[in-house]
């Protein structure tokens, strides 16, 4: 067990991520579900259900600075089976959020797939498949990573080699530029 | 390719929404929702434009991200700011469904099986839906959150054999392929190891993401899982197709790494019977 300094009960964070998520953590009574059903804990460095609680206990650092945010796939098993309704999976993406701002991401990799690809849509309107797939390898430093699945589904039309942009790229900028803007970035 | 023809076939009549962009999915999401809900609106802002009473997608994150919009536009709040990002007006009167509800709910599952001209027959097939298509119930409004049965009950009047597949939920972990390609092969490796478990001749998706994911990489699953798995990958509509009386090239079965021949030649023998 764990001894806890109550000077380091951050009341900030937990109403922050409240506000955030929508959600109230104090509603979490630690009945693991959320980990009994998470087909992530294998990977996770902090169970879920030890996240909540270390979210009510205002541990932002460690949470914040967790790899399992980054681990968990949005696949909302949690949300689904908490018998307190809390939307345990939108309270981890709040953190995400949350770590995206405070600069402690710790899955570097996951954020920039998430970064590539959001960035191929801001470019084509779609998302250009090859391009995220190789300027995601090289930025990543392993050029030939997947390499193995290029004869899988070369010649079956399944991807275009070039980009296609869509009509509407300069709406699609103007989404993200307004965004930008409206967030002081 | 094979939505559009069983769509057809059905009597649904599908129009394009013009111009359509991408829903920003779960790279959106992790960044912040009005991004997120901004990018899924701009597509339901095109379809109200045009007239459209529902948006009809083949997959689940789409859907989910056209939800999420959905459900931020009723608040006063958030639709003023998403409509600060558009470029078109987002009033939220439209819905969105997925192909896989509109056909059960509402072409109906004797409606299909009646048009059948070659049933499924000789087909053992494992129903896999995929983590959000159903769940959480309360946005999904669609079929079970823990066991799901629509597909089960569509392939079964078609003639399948349709057993009881417990991982219909579990995470193939598709999102994650680029950069957590070791977690994804674990994830996915238990689905297709239990499908082959039951005596599965292919396994039926109801997420295209899902469908190439769990298709694509049972090479890598077979050289560093320590299982081997070679399994064909369907989505809902191929098998709908295939009853209907198209060719396996008319859905697009030629399109795939695992080779559906072995799950064809089976039902082909089955029907000459």
């Amino acid at each position: 067990m764990e001894i806890l300094d109550l000077g380091s009960i951050d009341r900030h964070f937990i109403r922050a991520v409240e506000e955030e998520s929508g959600q109230d953590v104090s509603h979490c009574y630690q009945c693991g579900n959320c980990t009994a059903g998470c087909p992530l804990s294998f990977a996770y460095d902090i169970p879920v259900h030890q996240i909540m609680r270390l979210i009510q206990l205002g541990q932002k650092e460690k949470v914040l600075r967790s790899h399992a945010i980054w681990l968990c796939a949005t696949c909302e098993t949690c949300t689904t089976r908490c018998p307190c309704e809390v939307d345990v999976a939108r309270v981890m993406d709040t953190l995400r959020i949350m770590a995206r701002r405070e600069g402690t991401v710790s899955e570097e990799g996951v954020r920039r797939f998430y970064d590539t690809f959001l960035d191929s849509v801001k470019r084509h309107g779609r998302l250009y498949e090859v391009g995220l797939l190789m300027r995601y390898n090289l930025l990543s430093g392993r050029p030939f990573a997947d390499a193995d699945l290029g004869p899988k589904v070369l010649g079956k039309g399944k991807l275009h080699f070039l980009p296609e942009n869509i009509k509407g790229v300069e709406a699609i900028k103007g989404i993200f530029d307004r965004f930008a803007k409206k967030r002081g970035a | 390719m094979s939505s559009r023809k069983v769509a057809e076939a059905l009597g649904i009549e599908l129009v394009e929404v013009e111009d359509w962009s991408c829903c920003g999915s779960t790279p959106a999401h992790t960044v912040d929702h009005l991004l997120y809900g901004a990018l899924a609106a701009r597509n339901l802002a095109i379809a109200e434009k045009m007239g459209l009473a529902t948006v009809v997608t083949p997959c689940p994150s789409c859907l989910v991200a056209f939800k999420s919009a959905l459900e931020m536009v009723q608040d006063d709040g958030k639709r003023k700011e998403l409509n600060e990002l558009l470029d078109l007006p987002f009033q939220g009167e439209i819905q969105s469904k997925s192909l896989l509800q509109i056909i059960y709910e509402e072409v109906g599952v004797e409606a299909v099986a009646q048009r059948a001209k070659r049933p499924l027959e000789g087909m053992r097939l494992a129903p896999y839906y995929g983590c959000i298509l159903t769940r959480p119930p309360k946005r999904a409004q669609f079929d079970d959150p823990e066991n799901p049965i629509t597909m089960d009950r569509i392939l079964e009047a078609l003639g399948a054999e349709v057993p009881e597949f417990p991982f219909k939920t579990e995470c193939c972990g598709a999102a994650f392929g680029l950069p957590k390609r070791e977690l994804v092969l674990t994830l996915s490796a238990k689905i297709l190891e239990m499908a082959q478990e039951i005596g599965a001749d292919a396994l039926v998706v109801a997420c295209p993401l899902c469908q190439q994911n769990l298709d694509l990489r049972q090479g890598q699953i077979t050289s560093r899982e320590g299982v081997s798995v070679d399994l064909p990958v369907l989505y809902i509509t191929q098998l709908v197709g295939l009853a209907l009386g198209f060719s396996p090239r008319e859905v697009g079965l030629d399109k795939h790494a695992v080779s559906p021949n072995r799950l064809l030649k089976k039902w082909e023998e089955k029907l000459k019977e």
